[in-house]
């Protein structure tokens, strides 16, 4: 029986910061293209949620046992954040869900984690990578990064669901050296001058991935795919061109336009490839990070029938994604979101933090947005309810989990007095389809498109942030967003 | 359900009203002197002869020491009560249920608010800790769901429904601009409320109701006694109190024209008072008009106007102070200002004044007469979908 990648996810945030903006507000060169941007209410772990969702709905059969969350912008230290990863996509209390947090390269850990459990456990393992990357003003790191998630699942292929891919086989070189470096709480990475990375990684990576080759009883030119991630650019390009690879396997990364996705950029690569590449083909996915990691990976024969039920499913590709983002964010709100720029806050009184008894004990409609369904009458009830407000049943409850689910906008909304990080709030009544309304923030639109009867879906979202602690919780956004795609469905009656 | 109601079983026989405001200069306490001082003097009593007091506020205090400190109160009764915006009417309902019961011969209702020490310029709450999954919207985000679902539903072009709106506003401000008490005594021109900033929807600055510093107060007694402290007072004809499922928020049927707990509340009220054509028996309303299409759709709740015209007859000026129907000749929440816990019992003290002919000639309502002597006040509390609705009906004669 084989084990490999059962499924995979990709989000990328709905907001994109042209480069030639930075240069327009500061003076001095301006870039092109785009750099992806998290939303005010986004952050590494939302992200996550985002992509594990978009893996888990093209993966058939039972959900993770296990999970593993990578990131060196963790939301929290000391708390685990996959916890809250598990919440939101609803895995099963057994599941682990374990961080491993900090370093760009603890990404490549993640995925080779969840693959060896999947193979020596048989479970179904969940690993999920986001990276949220800022910089100082006018820098290089602000310019080229992005922001964004991926997400794989790793198991045994079954009746359910095939693997799309195998993993045959992986080698790593680790050196201790200078290359980039942070501590902890600053958002600014440094970096030694890159002609010395660059003369240190090209070794290493050569003697990675003649490593998995070997192992493999491959030869370079066998690669049909080259993917390189890594945030040390020359480093990345030198590294591509020395290792004998047929110069037609080199995967183009999305830097032009999302930007380079740190952490991230290994798992976009992948699932990039995995999208264009043919079935029997062999993926060298290979990560530049404090030393190096070699993925060999082969596609099997069910990748196409795969992609064409994602496609059914209606997700997105990452070709799709990258180009549909919102590219207007004006340089000063990115500035505002990131804590660049000190603004004067709205006058009204600071949020509250939520009570943690109280949070914990609506956990499932809190993180997973489980409503309920009256057994009697079958009356919605968001939140859930223990008394039906049709029929006044009580206690004669099932739980049904609606992030998923689809509606659309009843009435809404622009609350210019509300506190926000990002006034206005735009509130929205949604009416969900199948039954169930609910009141709730919108995010991720354009109130000019916005009309009664546009179509929204649910994103995990952070509503505020007090004392230290993450709101956590849901907000409606328009369905097809990044594609900005709203338009088509609704604005007729606004 | 048995709704019997306390018809002419009580009477108002003294009143007071602080003026509302920015009141810089007044405190919690100071406010319930003012108030209890004239209200006093109203009735000609004195503070040892009430026997016990309610007092209405949301967030200038807790318990009944919040009254009897200021006022010195030996050793009573007294009982602080909250029920969001219909808070002071809550006051007002609870002390003249004590007295119907006979439990108490002479009572006191107070109201207070003191919203202007917080340090901001809109309205803040005092919640418990929550699980943080309530939206963050304002109350003027809450109600502004009202506009475009009435424009919708009745086809009234947008435009034309920002007329309607301003309309409700000009229409009290031109009521306070002539009330001493009331926080804002200016006419606003159309033109200005109509640009004014948003603050949340179709909503603007003008759109609001004033957030204010204020206290009101009235001392009841058992209806035949009314006599041995006033020549003129005021009976309790109805008092309805409904608190909804709060399903709106969560109900598809919902369409934010309308309040339920508002359309149910009157009914109680009509049919404890005996009311079956309320825009004609009726001499004056005051009704919550925390923001303008609130107004606007509480004129069709009350049955004033027919579902779906409300916004024709608030242009046809129906509801002016010289109209078919006074609605808010006082000023309203939107003028006379918004102190939560003093407003239900200044809708009383309104009505004290019009229904008893004491209200300055200026601003004296036209529609009093043999046969139509009966004023509503109305308080809501929540939002559309999620309230509570208070309504009173009261007098100057008592039925046979």
């Amino acid at each position: 029986m084989s084990t490999g990648i059962l499924t995979w996810g990709v989000y990328l945030p709905y907001w994109r910061l042209q480069r030639s903006a930075i240069g327009a507000t500061l003076g001095g060169p301006s870039g092109r293209g785009t750099r992806s941007v998290a939303s005010y209410d986004e952050d590494t772990t939302t992200m996550g949620v985002e992509a594990a969702r978009r893996a888990l709905a093209a993966l058939d059969g039972p959900l993770p046992d296990e999970l593993v969350f990578s990131t060196p912008a963790p939301a929290y230290l000391d708390k685990t954040n996959a916890t809250a990863v598990h919440a939101a996509v609803g895995l099963p209390e057994w599941a682990g869900a374990y961080d491993l947090l900090g370093s760009v390269r603890s990404a490549s850990a993640a995925l080779r984690v969840a693959e060896v459990q999947a193979r020596t456990d048989g479970r179904r393992t969940l690993a999920v990578v986001a990276d949220l990357r800022t910089g100082l003003a006018g820098g290089p790191e602000e310019r080229d990064s992005g922001d964004g998630a991926a997400a794989f699942v790793f198991g045994p292929s079954d009746g359910a669901a095939p693997v799309a891919a195998e993993l045959v086989a992986h080698a790593a070189a680790s050196s201790e050296f200078l290359d980039r470096w942070r501590t902890p709480g600053e958002t600014d990475s440094k970096v030694w001058e890159e002609r010395f990375g660059q003369e240190v990684y090209v070794p290493l990576v050569e003697e990675a991935t003649a490593g998995a080759l070997k192992r493999a009883g491959l030869v370079a030119t066998d690669i049909d795919h080259l993917a390189v991630a890594g945030l040390h650019v020359r480093a990345v390009q030198a590294a591509g061109k020395s290792l004998g690879v047929r110069p037609e396997a080199a995967v183009a990364d999305r830097n032009a336009v999302v930007g380079n996705l740190g952490a991230a950029q290994a798992g976009l690569l992948l699932a990039d490839t995995l999208e264009q590449a043919g079935p029997g083909e062999l993926i060298a996915l290979v990560v530049v990070a404090d030393g190096a990691d070699v993925f060999l990976v082969r596609t099997t024969d069910a990748l196409p029938s795969l992609r064409e039920a994602r496609a059914a499913k209606g997700l997105a590709t990452v070709a799709d994604l990258a180009v549909a983002g919102r590219d207007d964010l004006p340089y000063a709100r990115f500035l505002t979101w990131r804590d660049e720029l000190r603004r004067e806050p709205p006058r009204r009184p600071d949020p509250e933090r939520p009570g943690a008894p109280a949070t914990w004990r609506v956990t499932p409609w809190k993180s997973a947005f489980t409503a309920s369904d009256c057994r009697v009458c079958g009356f919605r009830h968001l939140p859930p309810s223990r008394v039906c407000l049709r029929c006044r049943t009580i206690d004669e409850m099932d739980p049904v989990r609606m992030a998923d689910a689809v509606g659309q906008v009843a009435t809404f909304t622009v609350d210019h007095l509300a506190y926000s990080p990002s006034p206005p709030v735009v509130g929205a009544v949604v009416d969900f389809d199948g039954g169930g309304r609910y009141r709730c923030e919108m995010t991720d639109v354009d109130p000019e498109r916005l009309g009664i009867g546009t179509r929204v879906e649910m994103a995990f979202r952070i509503l505020s942030t007090a004392h230290g602690v993450n709101n956590y919780f849901w907000k409606a956004r328009p369905v097809g967003t990044p594609a900005g795609g709203a338009g088509d469905d609704g604005g007729d009656e606004a | 359900m048995s709704r019997n109601g306390i018809r002419d079983q009580v009477a108002i026989v003294g009143m007071g009203c602080t003026p509302f405001g920015e009141r810089w200069d007044k405190g919690v306490n100071d406010l319930l002197v003012d108030a209890a001082k004239d209200t006093i003097a109203s009735a000609g009593v004195t503070l040892d002869d009430i026997d016990a007091f309610w007092l209405g506020t949301m967030t200038s205090g807790t318990s009944g020491v919040t009254l009897s400190k200021p006022l010195k109160i030996d050793y009573k009764p007294v009982t602080r009560v909250e029920n969001f915006c219909a808070t002071g009417s809550e006051a007002f309902r609870n002390a003249c249920y004590a007295v119907a019961s006979g439990a108490y011969d002479l009572v006191m209702a107070i109201g207070v608010e003191k919203l202007k020490d917080t340090g901001y310029s809109g309205l803040t709450g005092i919640r418990p800790v929550g699980d943080g999954t309530d939206a963050a919207l304002s109350s003027p985000a809450a109600f502004s769901f009202l506009a475009p679902a009435y424009a919708h539903r009745y086809g009234v072009d947008p435009e034309e429904m920002k007329q309607v709106m301003s309309r409700i506003a000009w229409k009290n401000h031109r009521n306070g601009a002539v009330n001493p008490r009331a926080q804002f005594r200016k006419e606003v021109a159309m033109e200005t409320i109509t640009r004014s900033p948003k603050v949340a929807g179709d909503l603007g600055v003008f759109d609001c109701s004033g957030v204010s510093d204020g206290s009101a107060a009235a001392i009841i007694c058992r209806a035949e006694d009314a006599h041995r402290y006033t020549d003129h007072p005021l009976y309790v004809k109805a008092l309805s109190f409904v608190a909804g499922p709060a399903s709106g928020a969560g109900d598809p049927d919902y369409d934010y024209t309308t309040f339920p707990e508002v359309v149910r509340s009157a009914e109680d009220a009509y049919r404890q008072a005996g009311i079956t054509d309320p825009r004609s028996q009726l001499a004056m309303a005051e009704v919550h008009d925390c923001f303008t299409p609130t107004e606007l759709v509480l004129m069709e709740d009350f049955g004033f106007s027919e579902r779906g015209l409300a916004w024709k007859d608030v242009l046809a000026g129906a509801f002016d102070r010289d109209g078919d129907l006074p609605v808010n000749p006082d000023g309203g929440l939107k003028s006379f200002g918004h102190p939560i816990g003093a407003s239900g019992l200044r809708m009383l003290f309104e009505c004290w004044l019009q229904l008893r002919g004491e209200a300055p000639p200026e601003r004296q309502i036209t529609t009093v007469g043999p046969g139509r002597s009966l004023g509503l006040t109305h308080n809501l509390g929540g939002a559309p979908g999620e309230c509570v609705s208070f309504v009173a009906i009261v007098g100057p004669e008592r039925s046979a």
